[in-house]
């Protein structure tokens, strides 16, 4: 089974980095479907970590057709990580011409950072609130 | 008026205040906590945190406004409800660990033996050590066995965290949070330590000078903040915000502000951490003083 591991100090949010950890463990391998993920409580006690958190990295899995819930029996992998189905070429042009525009306006690299992650999480809101 | 939509209530605080002698300890503090969260009460020493937690558990009766926990003023009626650890996590030096754990069955009609019993064992604690020769962390481990055995609904913890090293500290939230994950706990917890609750709490009270300047959820707090920072030059940018804190580091300056969309161009904007948006109202300035404080 999956041990989490939080980094405190690495200024992501609990959250995200349950998520993170649980989507590189089924694309190494680490995870096949069928896999159980440890409880909310047993995450929660072995962390010291809130259990909402938990519950609310695993809906989020859940969404993207990584795990599934199975009634009265845990969490489950569910499949192999799903492949994007765009074309990522374009994105990539796009997003080249754009890093190069914020360069020219004087932004380092840690400005970019902090401008794609707010965004990013503005979008979100957004999208959530819809 | 209670909808059967709303979360219930695990403690509401309406007008809250309190004065030891010529001190002012509490001030028209209001505040209301769902049951089932998980709230970090923040401020500096002396923010009025203690006077606040004794109140709510019925130790101290306020001059004015009321606490009520789980729906009505606290009694000997909702009173076994609740489970309480002070500063220092006061137990008995000369009795054991087995003699300790004894003593709460005798005095609480919900004493859950069992669980008390494995949340000592799972901190290593032999039953028959004597709680005086305990190590900080075992002493902390203990007391809040003592409280959890209860089985409260609401959990009033002050300072339970100060003095624990780093694996006391992360043992002790992982047994409060198992308490939370599997049975829905209320958990206030005082600290003056943002880091120690962040990962933990999912609603934050901060006290200043006996004021509660924040009372939120955590989620929607970040998402209606933004961090501003740039040049003292470009403060101007900032007019007409609602600016929490501002502080000028030689030609910079970094401002916590109350929006939920980035300000003006020409200043940087970023959406706070939970730590910066603590230490935002924690380093707030201080109302300035009232006529009538300085006639007093």
């Amino acid at each position: 089974m999956i041990g989490f591991r939080i980094d405190r100090r690495s200024g992501t949010a609990v959250y995200a980095q349950l998520v993170q950890q649980v989507r590189q463990a089924v694309r190494t391998g680490r995870l096949v479907p069928g896999d159980r993920l440890p409880t909310a409580r047993e995450v929660a006690e072995r962390n010291g970590i809130n259990p909402n958190t938990v519950l609310r990295a695993y809906r989020d899995l859940e969404v993207a057709g990584l795990v599934e819930p199975r009634q009265g029996s845990g969490t489950f992998v569910s499949q192999v990580l799903p492949r994007p189905q765009l074309d990522v070429t374009a994105l990539r042009r796009e997003l080249a011409d754009w890093v190069d525009r914020a360069h020219a306006a004087g932004l380092d690299q840690t400005d970019i950072d902090a401008l794609v992650a707010d965004v990013s999480a503005d979008r979100k809101d957004s999208h959530a609130h819809q | 008026m209670h909808t059967s939509d709303a979360p219930p209530v695990a403690v509401a605080a309406e007008g809250v205040s309190h004065r030891y002698g010529a001190t002012t300890a509490l001030r028209e503090c209001s505040f209301s906590v769902p049951a089932g969260a998980v709230v970090a009460l923040l401020g500096r020493n002396g923010a009025g945190k203690s006077t606040l937690m004794r109140a709510i558990v019925g130790l101290l009766r306020p001059e004015s406004g009321r606490v009520d926990v789980f729906g009505q003023p606290i009694s000997a009626e909702v009173l076994p409800r609740v489970g309480y650890v002070a500063q220092q996590a006061p137990l008995y030096p000369m009795l054991t660990v087995a003699q300790t754990l004894r003593l709460g069955a005798r005095l609480n009609p919900r004493w859950d033996d069992a669980y008390a019993r494995r949340l000592v064992d799972a901190g290593a604690l032999r039953p028959t050590a004597k709680v005086g020769s305990l190590a900080v962390g075992q002493r902390a481990r203990l007391a809040l066995a003592m409280a959890l055995g209860k089985r409260p609904d609401l959990l009033v913890l002050d300072e339970p965290l100060a003095s624990l090293d780093p694996v006391a500290r992360t043992e002790l939230l992982g047994a409060l949070m198992a308490a939370v994950a599997e049975r829905g706990t209320t958990v206030l917890i005082s600290t003056h330590v943002v880091a120690d609750v962040q990962d933990v709490c999912d609603h934050v009270v901060v006290l200043g000078d006996g004021r509660v300047r924040l009372t939120a959820a955590v989620e929607p707090a970040l998402a209606e903040h933004r961090i501003a920072v740039g040049a003292t030059s470009d403060l101007g940018a900032l007019d007409g915000l609602e600016v929490v804190e501002r502080r000028r580091d030689g030609r910079e300056f970094t401002a916590l502000v109350r929006t939920a969309a980035p300000g003006p161009d020409g200043v940087s904007w970023h959406r706070p951490t939970l730590e910066e948006l603590l230490l935002g109202y924690l380093r707030a300035e201080t109302p300035q003083p009232t006529r009538e404080v300085s006639a007093a």
